[in-house]
């Protein structure tokens, strides 16, 4: 069941990889670097409970709090106020 | 297989659902603005709804899970709107079809006026 979901999982990150890659802006890139962020601490959640280790949810709020600064911090930079 | 872990596990489904239909939606929209909503709305709510349902099928993790969901509905519209700022600011412009409907225009020059 959780393999399903990863693999379905996997297949959105190729989308948000595919937009990351093309698009045509800064702008772009940034959208697909938090939405890639985003899908990865659910997949490290869902991590946590196919190898029933309870550390999975630890190092996803981690990387939850560290995805959410840098990501305004690159906006902060587009914005030119850095 | 508990009733708590049964409805836990729709929320997976349904949390992983609106997070592929996100990243589709960012596959196929226009401009930047609409890509930006699609990747904000859809993307939140799936993680939000993969987190709290991990947390119902496995009931010892349920509190740490609310915690992740709550931050990531607080964090994730915070950096998205720091997004869209920025790159209005930066001097990215809406798709639109017709011209003149880029209503913020005159607000944003206005207000640059007034802090000169």
């Amino acid at each position: 069941m959780i393999l399903y979901i990863l693999i379905v999982l996997g297949l959105a990150t190729f989308f948000v990889v595919h937009r990351g890659l093309k698009g045509p802006t800064p702008s772009d890139r940034i959208v697909a670097l938090d939405n890639i962020t985003s899908i990865t601490t659910a997949g490290l959640v869902l991590l946590g409970l196919y190898f029933n280790r309870y550390i999975y949810i630890d190092v996803a709020l981690i990387y939850g709090v560290l995805s959410f600064i840098g990501v305004l911090t690159l906006a902060r930079y587009l914005e030119g106020g850095l | 297989m508990g009733v708590v872990e049964i409805i836990g596990w729709v929320i997976i489904v349904i949390g992983v659902a609106f997070l592929f239909l996100g990243a589709l939606g960012l596959f196929r929209m226009p401009d930047v603005y609409s890509r930006m909503q699609t990747a904000t709305k859809s993307v939140t709510f799936g993680t939000m709804g993969t987190i709290f349902g991990v947390g119902l099928v496995h009931p010892e993790w349920f509190w740490k899970t609310l915690i992740i969901a709550v931050f990531i509905a607080i964090s994730n519209p915070i950096s998205s709107h720091a997004l869209a700022r920025g790159s209005y600011k930066m001097g990215i412009r809406p798709f639109t079809k017709e011209e003149n409907m880029d209503d913020l225009e005159p607000v944003v020059e206005k207000s640059e006026d007034e802090e000169e």
